[in-house]
């Protein structure tokens, strides 16, 4: 049963946590009854961290952001996310095609309450934070891929939420617009002090980017490993120490993919 | 210090370059070439059948009395300008039908929205509506008289049984054709409820809306004229359907011809002049009309 009480006393030091994911299964009705997607996660995400969820098909990583996101409930266990409701980017920009870049940003902000007179400097300011100043006015076909998931990300940051979830966010994206958009997001992520909860199967981009990567094993998604990314920022996808780590946590991958090729 | 400074402008740099080289080029169509590939065509055909029309009454084909020479047409459309009465019967029809059409837009939309979002008023009243559109609308016309009486509300009332089913169907493919996505992106921004209905689901369905109006107006005016044309009272005034029916007392082809050609040009002219505009610019606007 999901349960979301806030009375032990561990667990007022929940406030000290951007989401705080304790003992969370998930299953859906497939076609041969329940199948478990989420086994037993527990998780935290630290204020101001950055943290990548990692795994193959399967793993139940999507999952788990739209449980953490509150657009899905949890079969058992209890998510708090004590800064509000989370922002969620998705691998598509998900940018509605009936607004201009600016109103995208400013819906987002009218719902938050923002006052309307408040709205056009902040979506102004917001866009400049993603280095697209001059789109205000431009309809999304008129974007190209790059600068749509910018435009997404400057809606997302428009919640002004503690916690930022990424579902895949780059990739669909070309490579050299991929490499430039993990540079960008660093960056913000180091301007606005959000945390970051990112999703991705792709080994290198989760080390790239990450203060801790936790690898997810597939049907069901456990937690099977975690490791923390000591090297430094900003940090370039082809440095040495990110593919030394790369190497090691891909081998570990490819041992939870192998286990299920056995039975 | 300086060194991320230089890694900052590289950035802003490499952004500009890669935004200037993916930018979607947006062009406009320049009038020579509207007029020539979307104005020119249609003249052209419509030349070509009065042309033909003409060669076949040249040939006598048939009786005058049968097929009127376009002359003939002519003269009794400039007649009836010369009267007066030219605009005065357009008005008439014209006014009703548009009047009917924004009560049904009224009518059919929250009706719409009620099919599209509730489960339950779905599955009662959904396949009705849809199979409503299958029936012609002069089905309704000799209930109509029974129960209001040769009067404008009975013209209304059979314009609203064609129209609202379309303007609500309308909606409802609209609705039914929202991305999901895109209502997951709205609940993530807070957008639920009737502020999803406002901001996310209805500017989604606005495409599909926009068809089932288009639909809607042109079950209005076929609605209209069949009303027009069976119930003919002189307390009605002079619309162009009864302006048809009483060519047809009168055995005067010209007259019915005209008519026809009438109803026909508003039928077409509100579509080009309102509605097609009206889509165009929306899906324009959406990125949904680019050429290839």
């Amino acid at each position: 049963m999901a349960t979301t009480t806030l009375t032990k006393a561990e667990d007022r030091a929940a406030v000290e946590h951007a989401a705080r994911i304790r003992n969370v299964s998930k299953s859906f009705a497939g076609p041969t009854g329940q199948q478990l997607v989420l086994d037993d996660i527990t998780l935290d995400v630290a204020p101001g961290e950055f943290v990548t969820l990692l795994g193959a098909s399967g793993c139940g990583k999507s999952t788990l952001l739209n449980l953490v996101a509150g657009l899905d409930r949890p079969t058992a266990g209890s998510i708090e996310t004590p800064g509000g409701r989370p922002a969620l980017m998705f691998q598509e920009h998900a940018l509605f095609p009936w607004l201009t870049a600016g109103k995208n940003i400013e819906l987002a902000l009218r719902l938050r309450g923002v006052p309307k007179s408040d709205r056009r400097p902040e979506a102004e300011r917001l866009l400049e934070l993603v280095r697209l100043g001059g789109a205000y006015g431009k309809r999304v076909h008129e974007l190209s891929g790059g600068m749509r998931q910018r435009v997404a990300m400057a809606r997302a940051l428009a919640q002004d939420s503690q916690l930022l979830l990424m579902d895949e966010p780059f990739a669909a994206l070309d490579a050299i617009t991929r490499d430039v958009l993990h540079d960008e997001l660093t960056r913000i992520w180091r301007e606005t002090n959000a945390s970051v909860l990112f999703v991705t199967h792709n080994v290198r981009e989760a080390v790239r980017l990450a203060q801790r990567v936790i690898l997810l094993s597939s049907r069901p998604g456990r937690i099977a490993r975690e490791w923390t990314v000591d090297i430094e920022q900003p940090r370039r996808i082809e440095d040495t120490a990110v593919a030394e780590l790369s190497v090691e946590i891909t081998e570990e991958l490819r041992g939870e993919i192998r286990r299920h090729g056995q039975h | 210090m300086a060194s991320t400074e230089t890694k900052a402008d590289d950035l802003a740099g490499l952004e500009a370059g890669l935004d200037a080289l993916d930018a979607v080029q947006v062009r406009r169509t320049p009038a020579r070439e509207i007029l020539l590939d979307k104005v020119l065509p249609p003249v052209v055909a419509v030349v070509l059948v009065v042309l033909v029309w003409q060669l076949l009454v040249w040939a006598k084909v048939t009786d005058d009395y049968k097929l009127p020479p376009p002359g003939a047409v002519w003269d009794s459309l400039t007649d009836m300008w010369v009267q007066g009465t030219l605009l005065e019967v357009i008005w008439t029809s014209v006014s009703r039908g548009l009047f009917g059409f924004v009560m049904a837009v009224a009518i059919g939309t929250p009706l719409g929205l009620l099919v599209a979002r509730v489960k339950v008023v779905r599955a009662a009243i959904g396949p009705i509506l849809s199979g409503l559109q299958s029936l012609p609308s002069v089905a309704w016309v000799a209930p109509a008289v029974i129960w209001l009486g040769l009067n404008d509300s009975m013209m209304y009332a059979v314009i609203l049984l064609g129209a609202v089913p379309s303007v609500a169907n309308g909606l409802v493919s609209g609705v039914d054709q929202v991305p999901p996505l895109f209502l997951r992106a709205g609940r993530t921004i807070g957008a639920t409820g009737l502020r999803g209905t406002i901001h996310i689901v209805l500017p989604a369905a606005l495409p599909g809306y926009l068809a089932g109006l288009k639909q809607g107006w042109a079950f209005s005016w076929r609605s209209l004229m069949a009303a027009e044309i069976i119930a003919s009272s002189p307390d009605l005034g002079l619309g162009l359907g009864q302006l048809l029916e009483n060519g047809r007392n009168n055995f005067d082809m010209p007259g019915i011809f005209l008519a026809i050609l009438l109803i026909l040009f508003v039928g077409i002219a509100i579509d080009l002049l309102i509605f097609s505009p009206l889509e165009r610019r929306v899906l324009r606007s959406r990125g949904l009309l680019v050429k290839s």
